[in-house]
């Protein structure tokens, strides 16, 4: 039954359910919290897209988000909270720090998360404006929709 | 209280020893480090009264015969006044007296300097880096460390 009807319809439909239930940990260091304050709040509502509930506990989360700058004593702390969660798990490097270092190219600061974890979407900006946190939301749900699902009984079978 | 009235008490306790370099606004004077001890404890205990140490921090000036500069800032709450105390070190024998026996504070500000510049403090009760982490090697506020010198604790991907 490999990409057969129901295969791909399974699929399919995992995608739709785990775009809409995107549960989300902040990793939240510096500024741009507040600009994440404000995506998550009522003004511009990250609920709205299925990504409302914050659980702080990265085992219960599907997606990671890190906003703010990261230093070197505390990367080990980020690949920790990285390596805690289950799959399937995704993750938002939120402003310009998370993303290259940004401003702070110095002794303290790792120039990019996605040299510790991998990150599927970047979102530029410092900080980044809502609308910018909500559009990377949105396409990360594309991506979660179209890419190749994983689940149990699957990887049982190969 | 009079901002002659202070310098001039310096001046009459402590002959010759002081130096008025006040600019404009609040007092500052530069000392030599032998004496430092015996200046705060005349400020603080004295009738001026300077009960708090608001800052203490470092310069660093490379090539100079006295590299390090050592800036206390001190305020005291009962007259409204502030007092600026500047000390160089030679950066061969970057070593100091601690003020930890006046001020509780100067413990952890004292550690934030030894951790940046590298300056010793005598008779400190705990000194040990504070931001950075224990295996950093160098001082990296120091004119010398390399601009974009990083030393990771994990490893990194390229």
């Amino acid at each position: 039954m490999e990409g057969g009807f129901i295969t791909t319809k399974f699929n399919h439909m995992l995608g739709w359910a785990r775009k809409f239930s995107l549960f989300h940990y902040p990793y939240v260091t510096a500024c741009c919290g507040m600009e994440y304050m404000s995506a998550a709040c009522a003004h511009f509502d990250l609920d709205r897209f299925g990504a409302g509930w914050t659980r702080f506990s990265p085992r219960q989360s599907d997606m990671l988000l890190v906003v703010g700058t990261i230093t070197h004593k505390s990367a080990p702390v980020l690949k920790t909270v990285y390596d805690q969660m289950t799959e399937p798990k995704w993750v938002l490097a939120f402003g310009t720090c998370a993303v290259s270092g940004g401003i702070y190219d110095n002794y303290a600061v790792v120039q990019g998360i996605d040299r510790i974890i991998p990150v599927d979407v970047y979102i530029p900006g410092c900080p980044p404006r809502p609308e910018t946190v909500l559009d990377a939301l949105i396409k990360l749900q594309k991506k979660i929709q179209n890419q190749e699902q994983d689940w149990r009984w699957k990887r049982k079978k190969s | 209280m009079e901002k002659k009235k202070i310098l001039d008490a310096l001046e009459e306790n402590f002959p010759g020893k002081t130096e008025d370099i006040s600019t404009y606004g609040d007092d500052a004077i530069r000392i030599n480090r032998d004496i430092l001890l015996d200046i705060v404890k005349f400020l603080k205990e004295g009738p001026y009264a300077f009960t708090m140490l608001l800052d203490l921090t470092c310069v660093d000036y490379p090539g100079q015969e006295e590299r390090f500069q050592l800036v206390y800032h001190l305020f005291s709450l009962s007259n409204n006044q502030r007092i600026r105390i500047k000390t160089s070190l030679p950066e061969k024998d970057p070593t100091v007296d601690s003020l930890t026996s006046f001020w509780r504070n100067a413990n952890w500000l004292e550690r934030e300097v030894y951790d940046m510049f590298g300056i010793q403090f005598t008779d400190h009760p705990d000194l040990r880096r504070i931001f950075m982490w224990d295996e950093f090697e160098g001082f990296p506020l120091r004119k010398d460390y390399p601009l974009r010198k990083h030393q990771p604790r994990i490893k990194l991907k390229e």
